[in-house]
């Protein structure tokens, strides 16, 4: 499984044609203490570009934006009674599993070198 | 204030039999409500507590001992405006005020009440150089929704229904783009430039692509730095040329008073904060006053109800067609409005060109004192309010945060902080004209001391506050498993 | 300088020289000359104390003193004198939104108290700290349906509730861009239930707004629509009016997921229209979806119950345009003021004076049909202490004539229709007058 990386900071780890959509190490330490995950319904469609829900810490709020296009078929019910599992692990618990309807999209995503290359960046 | 807290809550005092009221008796046989049908009626008993007078008496007044307030002591609070609350101001809303008139009498048996809205109105529309004021807004906030209502109904009116942007300084509060979003109105960011005044160019640049989208420029002046925005006919003028009007939030008012006005500037809606400006208390947040003016030719557009002079003198109570509609039942908080009409009576026109400077010149007095010792991003005068980006010496890692907790433990109470956003360490401070000089001497000295002790005992100053009879309350806790009534404990 | 400020010429000698500056005028420095206020401003001469009591008690004495009859949202009711004891406290006045806990316990307190007395009058679980008034609160309302949805933008609401809830619903929603649909009345002055459920079952609604007590007085009968509503995923609003639900059937037994209104009826002064109080109360799962500050409890370093704001990255001042909604400032000190009296009144005292209410408005209603100049709009339906008449004489020339009497007879509600409401505060011999003078009117002709 290969995982792609976007600019605002998510994931999306690749199998098949399903993606597994979630927050990056970096982004849950920057956000802090997970309070609440906002999530989509399944179902639900999710757009390239466009927020799909928002992760909210005590004092801040960061918006989840979908790195790729699909319909939500699972969101990671464990997230609802335990967000701090993002503090935990980010990579491990993703929020949405999407089926994607346009593979191509992941051509605009960054790699992980490219992605670490981008935090080191910010982080400056 | 209170060294030790008081954290009953009121159910716990409760005891079964006891009661704090008597009603009048009118004579009238009091039944039952049998005759309304039972399913129409409340099966779940209330569990209000069951108290006495002296024990509820008590129990609030202990409470307020927990509580900070003007009467209390300083509160520099950044873009607040903690001024003084005049004591006329309440009596005169509770013993010098119709309170029991009804909001539902015909304008002719209330026009006293509606003399003293159209009073007060009026002498805005003075000190802001305004056309007309709708007093109705409850809020800040209410009123930026209502000024930006008032925009689009003057841009559909004159068939120009395609302007849904509004720009608004990267520096400003969340508030005016949530009202944005609330009036249907998308957002467009225009930058700063370092010393936090609207970057002229770059607005430049969002005029020529968004021209025909703008419907307005929402900006506070002075920003949030409380630095005056010089350029502002410039500014008006660019977005008035590309079709948009310019919206004044009232938040910086305050040393404009009795200097400068807002409609001499170019703005063409505005609001006002009659519980920052106007000595209105804030009441632990709210209830608030948020009267929104218009230049002349947008009166029409003011929310309904609109209350109008008549030629021979008397008051009456309108919904013109032409309104954008009613953002409340009534014509708003009546009696908030009257404080600021008391306020208004004493200041005079005289007092009233006492505010702007001497809200101003203690701000500068503060930034020039503690220069040395705190880091000062932006170095001009200031207006009522400037801005430290935390301490000078940061290298015992002692931060802003820790600074206004330190204060709360010498009695004041703490600056803004962390906004706005444009510095990391933002310590946000505004004195108002109504703090002697020996308080504010008394500031200075203290945050000197917390300076010392963030280069000498680090220690002490991240575990602020030391004495104050909460300390460090959990936020998580509270967010991650929320209990927020008696009945979740 | 004005006794507000207190700055002697040496004092501002001392911190001008501080800053560098000759006069004050440098302040000022970076204001473009042409921008500066000259001359005077057409204000009057600053007044003593004195002054201005006479002032405002010359303007009071341009009011009518009315004995109340009109109700519309907004009572007239006996509130005990700790009340206003209480909420005079500088403490509590003078002090802003608690942001620094340490020093602000009083306030989040209190919040937390009002917010378990709304849950509990209501029957819902969450309450916010509280709302500018019920027109804005139920504009809230409507809103926080359709961000709940997600997808759908169209609410319905019932023509029955008050005209000044619809007015500020219509404009909310015709800026905010939610598609408002009016559902109709019957011939008996209640929602059109047979028109809802159509809206309801095409599965476009976000919410559906409906009121308790509506604008003729009646008490609504909502059985089984929250079933409908829930069966399409919209959801059911509630707009009561706080008071009424000591003794009313509750939105939360209604199996309503929104409730919200007017609490100005707890015991708040009638002060020409404010400040009042607006309420709103949801269900568990709406919680972060709810506009304003909301206070809970947690614990301190040492172990101690404390209170905080919680919550909020749902608002404004963090969440900016993805905020729930734009309010900051609320009503907060009328929310103080409703606890304590919540707090006086207790359970029994909100029953008597809802039984109060009920009885008075069952002798005068009687009375004054008895004057043969007035008969019940809707004979039939129930209510709780409002009610609508017909009048022979127009309602105008009638509200004109009572109030030349000292009575309010009501708010009009169409040419020849009246309003008409009663509390514990009007006597028996109020009444009786009243109806007195209604009966006097064919000999005026």
């Amino acid at each position: 499984m290969k995982t792609y990386y976007s600019p605002t900071h998510e994931y999306v780890r690749v199998d098949g044609n399903i993606g597994y959509i979630g927050i990056t190490d970096y982004a849950q330490n920057a956000l802090g203490n997970v309070v609440y995950v906002d999530m989509p319904e399944t179902g639900d469609d999710v757009t390239a570009g466009e927020d799909f829900g928002a992760v909210e810490s005590v004092k801040a709020a960061s918006d989840l934006i979908s790195p790729v296009s699909g319909a939500v078929v699972e969101v990671n019910e464990h997230l609802i009674d335990n967000p701090r599992l993002i503090n935990e692990n980010a990579v491990e618990n993703w929020i949405i599993k999407v089926e994607m309807t346009d593979l191509s999209e992941l051509d605009d995503l960054m790699d992980e070198d490219a992605y670490n290359k981008l935090v080191a960046s910010e982080k400056h | 204030m209170n060294r030790q807290l008081y954290n009953k809550l009121i159910f716990e005092l409760s005891h079964k039999g006891r009661k704090g009221y008597e009603l009048p008796k009118s004579g009238v046989e009091s039944a039952d409500l049998n005759d309304i049908p039972s399913s129409l009626l409340r099966k779940e008993p209330l569990h209000l507590p069951e108290v006495d007078e002296p024990t509820v008496v008590r129990h609030y007044t202990n409470m307020s001992t927990n509580n900070f307030g003007v009467d209390t002591g300083f509160y520099p609070l950044g873009s607040c405006t903690m001024k003084y609350n005049p004591k006329i101001n309440d009596e005169i809303a509770t013993a010098h005020a119709p309170a029991d008139l009804h909001p539902s009498v015909p304008a002719s048996m209330a026009q006293g009440a509606l003399e003293a809205y159209w009073t007060l109105q009026k002498q805005l529309c003075e000190i802001a150089g305004m056309a007309e004021f709708t007093l109705n807004p409850f809020a800040g906030a209410h009123g930026e929704l209502t000024g930006l209502m008032v925009i689009r109904a003057a841009h559909d009116a004159a068939g120009d229904t395609e302007r849904d942007i509004v720009i608004v300084p990267d520096s400003a509060h969340g508030t005016n783009p949530a009202s944005a979003a609330v009036a249907g109105l998308k957002v467009v960011e225009v930058k700063s430039m370092p010393d936090g005044t609207v970057d002229v160019e770059a607005l430049s640049e969002l005029v020529d692509k968004h021209g025909p989208k703008i419907a307005a420029m929402m900006m506070t002046n002075p920003n949030t730095l409380g630095i005056f925005e010089s350029r502002i006919p410039e500014i008006a003028e660019m977005v008035h040329g590309a079709g948009g009007l310019m919206y004044y939030d009232g938040a910086n008012l305050n040393p404009l008073v009795g200097v400068a006005r807002p409609g001499d500037m170019g703005f063409d809606v505005m609001h006002i904060n009659l519980h920052k400006t106007f000595s209105t208390p804030h009441g632990g947040g709210g209830p608030g006053s948020g009267p929104v003016g218009v230049r002349a030719g947008l009166e029409k557009f003011l929310p309904s109800p609109r209350v109008v002079r008549r030629d021979n003198g008397t008051y009456n109570i309108e919904s013109p067609e032409t309104a954008l509609g009613s953002i409340s039942a009534t014509l708003g908080n009546y009696a908030v409005q009257l404080r600021a009409l008391s306020y208004i009576l004493s200041l005079g026109r005289e007092g009233v060109k006492e505010v702007g400077p001497m809200a101003t010149l203690p701000a500068n007095y503060i930034k020039e004192s503690l220069r040395d010792v705190y880091e000062l991003p932006v170095d001009r005068v200031c207006k009522h309010e400037f801005v430290f980006d935390g301490l000078k010496d940061k290298s015992t890692g002692c931060t802003t945060l820790n600074v206004a907790k330190r204060l709360l433990d010498f009695g004041f109470h703490a600056p803004t902080i962390y906004f706005p956003l444009l510095f990391h360490e933002s310590l946000m401070i505004e004195p108002t004209e109504t703090e002697s000089l020996e308080t504010i001497d008394e500031f200075v000295k203290v945050m000197r001391e917390i300076a010392r002790e963030a280069a000498e005992e680090p220690d002490l100053l991240k575990n602020a506050p030391l004495v104050t009879p909460v300390r460090h309350p959990d936020d998580t806790k509270a967010a991650l498993d929320p209990k927020i009534t008696y009945f979740e404990l | 300088m004005h006794r507000y400020i207190p700055h002697t010429p040496e004092d501002i000698a001392a911190m001008l020289e501080r800053c560098g500056m000759q006069t004050t005028a440098e302040l000022y420095s970076d204001v473009p000359e042409s921008l500066l206020h000259k001359g005077e401003y057409d204000l009057p001469g600053g007044m003593s104390e004195t002054e201005i009591r006479r002032f405002f008690d010359a303007l009071n004495e341009r009011n009518a003193k009315l004995t109340c009859f009109a109700g519309g949202g907004f009572y007239h009711h006996y509130s005990p004198a700790a009340v206003n004891a209480v909420v005079s406290r500088s403490e509590f006045l003078t002090a802003y939104t608690p942001y620094q806990p340490e020093i602000s316990q009083g306030t989040l307190q209190y919040i937390f108290e009002y917010q378990s007395m709304m849950s509990d009058l209501t029957g819902l679980p969450v309450s916010n700290a509280s709302m500018y008034d019920g027109t804005t609160a139920t504009a809230e309302a409507m809103i926080m349906s359709t961000a709940a949805s997600r997808k759908r933008s169209r609410v319905a609401v019932s023509r029955s509730v008050r005209e000044a809830t619809l007015r500020v619903l219509h404009t909310y929603a015709r800026y905010h861009g939610v598609d408002l649909v009016e559902v109709a009345e019957t011939e008996d002055g209640v929602t059109d239930r047979f028109a809802l459920s159509l809206l309801i079952s095409s599965g476009e609604l976000a919410g559906v707004i409906v009121p308790s007590v509506n604008r003729h007085g009646i008490i609504e009968d909502f059985t089984g629509l929250a079933d409908e509503c829930h069966a399409k995923k919209t959801l059911l609003i509630v707009n009561a009016d706080a008071s009424s639900l000591a003794v009313l059937r509750t939105p939360g037994e209604w199996g309503a997921d929104i409730a919200c209104g007017d609490a100005q009826s707890l015991g708040l002064p009638l002060n020409y229209g404010g400040p009042y109080l607006g309420y709103i109360c949801a269900s568990k799962a709406l919680m972060r979806k709810m506009p304003g500050r909301i206070v809970g409890a947690t614990t301190d370093d040492s172990g101690q119950r404390v209170f905080v704001l919680t919550l909020q990255a749902r608002e404004q001042h963090i969440r900016r345009d993805k905020a729930t909604s734009n309010i900051c400032s609320n009503q907060g000190l009328m929310a103080l003021y409703v606890t304590v009296y919540m707090s006086l009144m207790g359970a029994n005292g909100l029953r008597e004076v809802a039984c109060a209410g009920h009885s008075g408005a069952a002798y005068l209603s009687s009375a004054l049909e008895r004057t043969g100049k007035m008969k019940r709009r809707y004979p039939a339906s129930p209510v709780l202490n409002e009610f609508e008449m017909i009048t022979e004489e127009p309602a105008a020339e009638l509200i004109a004539r009572c109030a030349s009497e000292g009575i309010l007879a009501g708010i009009a509600t169409g040419e020849h229709s009246i309003l008409i409401a009663v509390t514990e505060m009007q006597t028996k011999a109020d009444m009786d007058r009243y109806a007195e003078v209604v009966a006097q009117y064919s000999s005026n002709n």
